[in-house]
């Protein structure tokens, strides 16, 4: 969500030119890693704190509090060359899991499937093994199949995936360039295959959406309550739909 | 009064080329402190089994480095497969072939070569080498053990070019004319004159090399793909492979400071270090036998 979070900062910034605002990325767990060290005034993640983590910060006396500001969904992409059109979230655990090694298996070419993930320090490499690869089911242990290959970055995950027929990937709806071919998903194999977007993601509709969380250290005050505000505004939430996002309510 | 100046100055210097030459140990002792401070918790807390395993996922506790250290081997392996036979044979060609003109131009872009930032050659290998060798070994990915191979062949080649040079240019001249005199052709001075005098210094180039090639992070971290397979035949070098520079860079980053992912990335450090010391000793080793050589030729 660093994107979301520059363009923010940037248009804060000229409406209020007062303001100084400063943003690094490197992933939801560098984010609150900072806030639990307390060097960041906001850490933004795109998955909720893990309980080790609000306690470690409490024990730095720091007290995190939780905003969701925009709503996120993970688009299953393909290369344009894959006539593959439609998964449901059991196949594309399957997938991950390493369960299907060949895309005839699933009704496309004879190809072998190349998965590819972000690295395991981005919140939605976390988000996609616990809400797709384990079906939300707490006790499900599958890993990421071994050969699944971690890249550093967004941009790599859609240039693999726009060069390769074999790849498959997941990433944020709002990085999806148009020379990548989205997958339709399911919930299941009677359900309705649902691309995704913003008006399926606020009916509920899309199977793989989250939110999106920015962490103040206690009740937010002062400067930084003003800037929370501004994001929950018409202003800010334009920008969440402009990035590809889904606005929050 | 001048000479006691003199002597005043010449202390200081002293002192200063003393502190110098006793920092960079110093450096290095506290860099190995640090690192085996921060890496050894480690060993107490994952069993040995565990550690020496073949599955690398720290964020659910799985933590065996086997795959990165021969992730690490097959890339430096195949870098060195890449780099030797490139580098010496430049090597050879710039000091005992090229004519003049030649020799000005490649030297200077042999350099060159080794100041290209590790990035740009990633970002290179990402955009054209990678889908090429996809397209032509028809591989499943063009991220792939082979990709960094090459390209870290790339980032060796300099090094092993001009201290092999060096080597070569520091055989005598009467080496050579002394050969031709016997009758022996110029490719045979070549290759059994010249090059086994300059042995020694050609194998420190080669250690110095693919010392470079174990360390480097940012190219292996853009193509190989980093996925942590278990390398087990001679099919993984067209694979995807994890190497334990790029597990630290893309997992330093996150790590909550303390945690024993933490300590698990600095013992990782520490196994890196220990290959690049191996590789100096070796390389330091044969330079110091070449030194032995030369005495008994002075003899």
């Amino acid at each position: 969500m660093v994107n979301l979070a520059l363009y923010w900062a940037e248009e804060y910034q000229q409406e209020y030119p007062d303001a100084r605002i400063s943003v690094t990325g490197g992933g939801s767990g560098t984010g609150i890693t900072a806030m639990i060290s307390n060097t960041v005034d906001i850490a933004n993640a795109s998955r909720a704190i893990k309980p080790e983590e609000r306690e470690q910060a409490l024990v730095n006396g720091v007290e995190p509090v939780e905003h969701v500001v925009a709503r996120d969904a993970i688009a299953v992409i393909v290369n344009p060359e894959n006539p593959v059109r439609q998964l449901t979230l059991q196949q594309v655990s399957d997938i991950y899991a390493g369960k299907f090694e060949n895309w005839k298996e699933l009704g496309g070419d004879d190809r072998p499937i190349v998965r590819l993930s972000r690295e395991t320090n981005s919140g939605t490499h976390v988000y996609f093994l616990e809400s797709v690869i384990r079906l939300g089911n707490k006790d499900n242990k599958t890993l990421f199949s071994r050969n699944t290959l971690l890249l550093p970055s967004s941009e790599g995950i859609i240039a693999e995936v726009r060069d390769n027929p074999n790849a498959i990937g997941y990433d944020g709806l709002g990085y999806v360039t148009p020379d990548v071919r989205v997958v339709a998903i399911s919930q299941g194999a009677a359900n309705d295959y649902i691309m995704p977007s913003v008006k399926t993601v606020n009916e509920n509709l899309y199977p793989i959406a989250r939110d999106l969380y920015m962490y103040t250290n206690g009740e937010p005050q002062g400067l930084i309550a003003e800037y929370l505000n501004w994001i929950h505004s018409p202003a800010g939430q334009q920008i969440v739909e402009e990035l590809g996002f889904v606005p929050v309510d | 009064m001048s000479a006691n100046k003199l002597k005043f100055s010449e202390k200081i210097i002293t002192r200063g080329i003393q502190f110098s030459g006793l920092s960079s140990i110093v450096f290095v002792l506290m860099i190995l402190y640090f690192l085996v401070a921060q890496g050894l918790p480690v060993l107490s807390e994952v069993p040995l089994r565990d550690l020496f395993s073949t599955r690398w996922y720290p964020i659910e506790g799985y933590y065996g480095i086997l795959p990165l250290i021969l992730g690490s081997l097959v890339v430096t392996v195949g870098a060195s497969l890449v780099a030797v036979p490139m580098g010496v044979l430049t090597a050879i060609y710039i000091a005992e072939i090229a004519p003049g003109w030649a020799k000005e131009i490649l030297k200077p872009l042999v350099e060159l070569l080794a100041g290209l930032p590790s990035v740009v050659l990633g970002f290179l290998g990402i955009l054209i080498l990678s889908p090429f060798l996809r397209d032509t070994l028809h591989l499943p990915t063009g991220l792939t053990a082979l990709t960094g191979a090459l390209l870290l062949g790339m980032i060796a080649v300099p090094t092993i070019v001009s201290i092999s040079e060096d080597a070569l240019n520091n055989v005598p001249e009467t080496y050579r004319t002394g050969s031709l005199a016997l009758g022996v052709t110029r490719w045979q001075t070549i290759w059994g004159v010249t090059v086994p005098a300059a042995r020694s210094g050609i194998l420190t180039a080669i250690m110095l090399g693919v010392g470079r090639t174990i360390g480097e992070t940012m190219t292996v971290m853009m193509v190989t793909g980093n996925a942590p397979v278990m390398p087990d035949s001679f099919r993984v070098l067209f694979m995807p492979i994890r190497t334990m520079t790029a597990t630290i860079a893309s997992e330093m980053g996150e790590v909550a400071a303390g945690s024993l992912h933490y300590s698990m990335l600095f013992f990782i450090a520490v196994v890196l270090f220990l290959f690049t010391l191996a590789v100096n000793i070796a390389a330091s080793k044969i330079s110091s036998r070449q030194l032995k050589r030369s005495e008994r030729i002075l003899s």
